[in-house]
């Protein structure tokens, strides 16, 4: 219990990953413009990277490794990965129509999320037992949420302000928010240890 | 201009395009997530660039003589294979040949197929053109990409370690940036790089018009 909790804690504040592993940067760029999108999109990629990761682990280890077929493991993940967001579209549209109004235009951006992908390819990598690597998953997604909205919120106020220089707008003062954050996160270090 | 006698008109556009205007990291924004992840060291942006130079290449080899046959509705599901195939024979060369890059740039290898140029450039590129023009297109994103990273990393790997290459360049007295080597300098380092080339691509029209 204790180590999934320190798996957990670990992937959400020391180990972001976003602002230590810098991956899903893509959306950070396009979606951190207002912070009502940003968390529309993180709801939906827990969502995503939770579902994958559970069905991702069985099919790694039941079947893909049995039959010695590892060497294929990308391409099953990614057909996985762009399986599931496509069946959560059409259940959400068919069962939760606000639902799908208010993130389902996130949805389709997911399969090229890295964060996604990412997840799954590091529980193989750290080999995480299926419990593990749930936890795993919802830490990561929670600590991507909480990377997005932080940067968001703050691009949202500095636009106000609007004292930016012109070559700076747009991704690049999100870059440089993002690396204050990331040293911030530093902070965090040394708080729990993962392998 | 050696490129356009090479070339012809539209092949010169095609490269000047995936070199400087059309850039993928500058002007686009596009796959960051590696280019800030694995610039700590020249040698794993080198082993970076050439990867996905390489797949970018290899997929329009495949899906533009294929573009009439690729059903609309599954072209997506499509490039997705054939990039994640190209990207496994990536990852058990660098294994087999280089693996002390592979354990440093690790699952980062894997996830070139989420990096969107080659979504990107497979979707606006190569369903719509023939061979030639494709191939040069991947080969001057290819190129684009690949100087940024190496560039981003000469100034990490500099400042970080002290090093290029690993070869010790700076002075006994030199104390390492130790943050240029972790996240927060790849942030700050991409957002100075596209500060200062949008600000040049701002100036460059207004000098053409004069």
């Amino acid at each position: 219990m204790t180590q999934l909790l320190t798996i957990s804690i670990a992937a959400i504040l020391t180990h972001n990953i976003a602002l230590t592993y810098l991956l899903g940067m893509c959306p950070f760029i396009s979606l951190s413009r207002s912070l009502k999108t940003a968390f529309g999109m993180g709801i939906a990629v827990i969502f995503v990277v939770t579902l994958t990761a559970a069905i991702n682990w069985p099919i790694y280890h039941l079947i893909l490794v049995p039959t010695g077929s590892e060497l294929i493991y990308y391409i099953v993940f990614i057909i996985v990965i762009a399986a599931s967001v496509q069946l959560v579209e059409m259940l959400m549209e068919r069962f939760f129509p606000p639902l799908q109004a208010s993130f389902g235009i996130f949805l389709p951006l997911i399969t090229v999320n890295c964060a996604v992908l990412a997840v799954s390819l590091f529980m193989i990598l750290r080999k995480y037992t299926y419990i593990a690597t749930l936890s795993f998953a919802i830490g990561s997604a929670v600590g991507w949420i909480l990377a997005i909205v932080i940067v968001a919120a703050i691009n949202e106020k500095l636009n106000l302000i609007g004292d930016i220089p012109k070559g700076l707008k747009g991704p690049g003062i999100v870059m440089i928010i993002a690396g204050i954050l990331s040293l911030a996160f530093l902070g965090f270090g040394g708080m729990v240890r993962i392998q | 201009m050696v490129v356009r006698r090479l070339f012809g008109a539209t092949g010169y556009r095609t490269v000047k395009n995936g070199v400087w205007g059309d850039h993928p990291i500058f002007s686009m924004v596009l796959g960051i997530c590696s280019a800030l992840a694995i610039t700590n060291k020249v040698e794993n942006a080198i082993a970076m660039g050439a990867s996905v130079a390489f797949v970018l290449v290899a997929t329009s080899l495949i899906i533009s003589p294929l573009r009439a046959l690729i059903p609309l509705r599954v072209r997506i599901i499509t490039y997705m294979i054939v990039i994640s195939s190209f990207v496994i024979i990536v990852d058990k060369f660098l294994k087999a040949f280089y693996p002390d890059i592979s354990e440093a740039i690790g699952p980062y290898v894997g996830l070139i197929i989420t990096n969107c140029i080659i979504m990107g450039r497979a979707e606006a590129f190569y369903i719509q053109n023939k061979v030639s023009h494709s191939v040069l297109d991947a080969l001057a994103n290819g190129i684009g990409y690949s100087y940024t990273l190496v560039g981003i990393a000469i100034v990490r790997e500099l400042l970080g370690f002290g090093t290029l290459l690993g070869i010790r360049v700076m002075p006994g007295g030199w104390t390492n940036w130790v943050v240029m080597s972790m996240a927060p300098g790849a942030f700050f380092l991409l957002g100075i790089f596209l500060w200062i080339t949008r600000t040049a691509a701002e100036i460059e029209p207004a000098r053409r018009g004069s």
